[in-house]
């Protein structure tokens, strides 16, 4: 069973849910949690461990050989990310807009795109009991964060397969790196808060999920700030409220110097445990 | 003209509130442009009207007609993105998983793919109820191209600024370091990093100024929820300050913040008396710094 923890607006506690849900999880099954938020990462903050071992995950890049170039330029027409630029007598590859598409390689007549690998990014893998923990983070510059989250989850396929749960902390927003990272799940969980910012964003992650096809509930977090417009849409939408968070200082206060909250707070211990026997009853 | 723009590294950290109190005291000087194109908030507080809407389009899919497709399978073959499967006796292209590369398009024999324009979102140019232009988008659900639209948003601001004779564009950028806050760093000339007092806070901070330096544009920051975790605070402003990034000020942990966005209000708008000197004094040193 493979669930994502996803919502539209940023800060509204996606790593907050997976890293406590994971943990307490791994209390009595195999779980993995996929740290995928590759621009940001902070599971790591939370989930700590004496060895980590760490994966280098490269991608490929057209490389220009001016020997073999004739300054056709064929290349510049076919990239349709214009990553491929002439000055003067040189042919540059940009390699931030690059897809790896392979078109202008192996289009090329000459043969001078040949591509090579470069770097972007790494996953980093620990151990933690029951619990199995990767955070991946891309190169700061490079642009594209979908082909990073594509490789972590081939990774998990290969490595992880087996655990019985596997959670994955999603990227904000509702653009290509969320969709990349919820794709290939079997339910989503959204998380949000109730303000008109929450409600918001999380209309547009429903519309989202839905159009993606995907079963999903939501989780509201900071219950009690706000104000109530977000569980009216939740029941004239029929969507599944699955638990509420309070909105406790103490909560930020702890999340702040990075510790694990369930243990100290009853409420999201309950929170967890209404999340998890859902989340037990679809497999 | 100056284009500052507001960005975190972590979302959450009351990028949109601090951009919204700054309008509110910069409204005759400047022009908004909400960059945040996939999820934007800004229009929730500054209620646009009178919304010139105009589509975006950038970028492109693959579709094979399948009455000129003989089936030799070539473009499955170099697709590297897994987006063309059989399909009654030819071949279809996955939407979801087509990047728009084209690279199909080039090497079919019987030219039977095409590529079409896609229109990836919306963007506006509005009134508000404080008098400055509002800029903003919506992008398409899962779209790709979330830079170019940020792009686009940011050309439009500065044709409106050009055109209104106003000094400043302030833009609310999106979370992360990728593409979207790549393209709304492009061209600015402040940068304003809102963070919060957490390990995350920092961690992203750091993550995001990394990027910063890449662009060579001088930056600032404001610490939010600054007494949540003393200790994270005072870490923040010795990085800060070995940085040579400008502390423009820490701000406590507020319930004004929810309690503001809940009215549909700015954080002045719900108490003047407490947030005006404060967002006046910010507007000020950022003028003054730039």
């Amino acid at each position: 069973m493979r669930i994502a923890i996803a919502s539209g607006k940023g800060g509204t506690g996606k790593t907050f849910l997976a890293v406590n849900l994971a943990l307490k999880a791994a209390e009595t099954q195999t779980t993995l949690l996929m740290d995928l938020d590759v621009e940001e990462p902070n599971g790591g903050i939370f989930i700590q461990a004496d060895a980590a071992d760490v994966h280098k995950v490269t991608r490929a890049i057209p490389i220009w050989d001016p020997g073999a170039c004739n300054l056709c330029g064929k290349c510049i027409s076919w990239c349709k990310f214009n990553a491929i630029i002439k000055l003067g007598e040189m042919i540059l590859v940009m390699p931030p807009l690059c897809h790896s598409c392979y078109a202008c390689s192996e289009l090329c007549p000459m043969q001078a795109l040949p591509m090579e690998q470069q770097s972007l990014g790494e996953i980093r893998h620990l151990k933690l009991g029951k619990l199995d923990f990767t955070e991946s983070k891309l190169d700061i510059g490079l642009e594209q964060s979908s082909p990073l989250i594509e490789r972590t989850l081939e990774f998990a396929d290969e490595h992880f397969g087996d655990k019985e749960l596997q959670l994955l902390d999603s990227p904000p927003g509702t653009a290509c790196a969320m969709v990349s990272a919820v794709k290939t799940v079997d339910y989503v969980i959204l998380i949000s808060e109730p303000t008109p910012f929450g409600l918001f964003d999380l209309n547009l992650a429903v519309e989202t999920v839905r159009q993606l096809g995907l079963p999903f509930s939501v989780v509201i977090n900071r219950d009690g700030i706000g104000n109530n417009d977000i569980y009216k849409y939740l029941e004239k939408e029929k969507i599944q409220l699955l638990a509420k968070i309070p909105h406790q200082r103490e909560i930020a206060e702890m999340y702040s110097r990075g510790e694990i909250i369930y243990q100290q707070v009853p409420a999201v211990d309950e929170a967890l445990n209404q999340i998890l026997s859902k989340i037990r009853s679809l497999s | 003209m100056k284009e500052i723009v507001i960005i975190s590294g972590k979302g959450g950290t009351g990028k949109s509130s601090i951009c919204a109190a700054l309008a509110y005291v910069a409204k005759e000087e400047l022009v908004v442009a909400d960059c945040d194109v996939d999820a934007a908030d800004l229009h929730l507080i500054l209620n646009p009207k009178n919304s010139e809407v105009q589509d975006f389009y950038s970028g492109v899919l693959a579709e094979i007609d399948p009455d000129k497709c003989i089936a030799c399978g070539l473009c499955q073959q170099i697709c590297r993105f897994a987006a063309i499967e059989p399909h009654e006796k030819t071949y279809r292209v996955i939407d979801l998983e087509c990047e728009g590369c084209g690279y199909c398009y080039y090497v079919c024999p019987q030219d039977a793919i095409t590529l079409i324009d896609q229109n990836v979102g919306k963007f506006l140019i509005s009134d508000t109820r404080y008098g400055c232009t509002l800029v903003h988008a919506h992008l398409g659900i899962g779209a790709d191209n979330s830079g170019k639209l940020v792009a686009k948003v940011k050309s439009e601001a500065k044709t409106r600024a050009k055109t209104e004779q106003k000094a400043y564009i302030l833009a609310d950028g999106s979370p992360g370091i990728g593409c979207p806050v790549i393209a709304s760093l492009a061209g600015a000339d402040y940068v304003i990093l809102v963070t919060e007092s957490s390990k995350s806070g920092l961690s992203d901070l750091k993550r995001v100024q990394e990027l910063v330096t890449k662009f060579q544009i001088p930056s600032a920051c404001i610490v939010n929820k600054a007494d949540i975790n003393p200790g994270v605070t005072s870490d923040i402003h010795k990085y800060l300050a070995k940085n040579k990034i400008h502390h423009m000020g820490d701000i406590p942990y507020a319930e004004d913040f929810h309690k503001a966005i809940a009215m549909g209000r700015c954080l002045i708008e719900e108490n003047e008396t407490r947030w005006l000197p404060i967002f006046s004094e910010y507007w000020h040193d950022i003028k003054e710094k730039i």
